[in-house]
């Protein structure tokens, strides 16, 4: 650690590349990242165990409303307020931005700034457009006198769709610190790796609102 | 790449280097949900399918809509290369249902044991 060890900004305080590089001989090599490619690996699996962790926790929200969906304390039920159009393009919006998402990941992985930017871009609006819908949805319901106090069953539809579009509203925030750190550093490996982190936690995102439009909406 | 326990979850390990067949993974990927998508909203929708049966259509296709982004977003596939990501995975899904299904079962139970909610009111009256 003497000479500027984080110079190239893959400092690796637990020299975990190093280590694994020796015991595994040419494999990293075989990435055309060098050492560098444990790391990768390293880090993309810790992100995906948080995601799974994540899914956990709303696991627990699922359940809470699977068990109070019936307790409507004689307010309105799922069926009376419940727009499939508007869960349709909610649904279509954020498929959309996984796919592009995709695309920005893949820019990144061949290093196209233009095409990273595009792609992420549209992954951005198309999030936003997802999180207007959600907000005009919730804004009506509060309006028709549905809100979350209204009975069990709102209360955790609110907690359970509001998680989620919570979520969507941190990935949007990641998004744009992602496109400004590339703007600033450039296709670094740890940027590259945050990149990688961005995605998963995106793509998670959708697989979470299948199962809530699923559970909530169509059911 | 065989020799095990080295793959990214995202990380498309078939297509590396080929743009053209990363973005064709992400195409099918995208094919495949909109199909079970559009399966899912049109079932839920219509009365051509028997009623009774719509809730295990659309679990089933949820489930294997997830499958489609697992696989072809998420790129965890049943490689050898991929066991430790599968086992994290597989670890995750057993949690998630034995929170759901535990809950559900505890709650239905529990739902018949109980005095009905209206008598309870008129007893403490």
């Amino acid at each position: 650690m003497t000479a500027l060890p984080y110079a190239s900004g893959d400092a690796d305080p637990y020299r975990a590349s190093h280590e694994r590089g020796s015991h595994q001989g040419g494999h990293a090599a075989g990435h055309g990242h060098g050492g560098l490619a444990f790391k990768r690996v390293v880090t993309g699996y810790g992100f995906w165990i948080f995601l799974l962790s994540d899914i956990i926790m709303f696991s627990a929200f699922f359940a809470a409303y699977a068990v109070l969906v019936d307790q409507t304390a004689g307010g309105p039920t799922g069926k009376d307020l419940f727009d499939l159009n508007n869960a349709a393009i909610e649904t279509a919006l954020l498929l959309a931005s996984s796919f592009t998402c995709g695309l920005a990941s893949i820019a990144a992985e061949h290093s196209v700034k233009g095409w990273f930017y595009a792609a992420m871009a549209v992954t951005g609006l198309l999030g936003a457009g997802f999180l207007v819908l959600e907000a005009m949805e919730f804004a009506s319901f509060v309006a028709q006198g549905a809100g979350p106090t209204r009975s069990a069953f709102l209360s955790a539809f609110f907690t359970l769709v509001g998680c989620h579009g919570l979520h969507v509203s941190a990935g949007i925030l990641w998004l744009l610190t992602m496109m400004a750190q590339v703007f600033a550093k450039g296709f670094r490996a740890d940027i590259e790796r945050r990149i990688l982190c961005f995605a998963l936690f995106w793509h998670a995102l959708d697989i979470i609102w299948v199962a809530l439009f699923t559970v909530v909406y169509l059911m | 790449m065989s020799d095990g326990f080295n793959t990214v979850p995202g990380d498309d390990e078939a297509d590396a280097g080929s743009v053209a067949g990363a973005v064709q993974t992400y195409l099918i990927g995208l094919g495949l949900a909109v199909l079970l998508t559009a399966t899912s909203f049109y079932i839920a929708s219509t009365n051509l399918v028997w009623a009774p049966s719509i809730p295990v259509a659309l679990v089933v296709l949820a489930i294997a809509q997830m499958g489609v982004h697992l696989v072809f977003f998420l790129h965890i596939t049943t490689g050898p290369e991929n066991t430790n990501n599968v086992m994290a995975l597989f670890f995750g899904v057993l949690i998630v249902f034995l929170v759901i299904g535990g809950s559900l079962w505890i709650m239905a139970h529990l739902n018949q044991n109980m005095i009905p909610m209206d008598q309870l009111m008129q007893m403490q009256r």
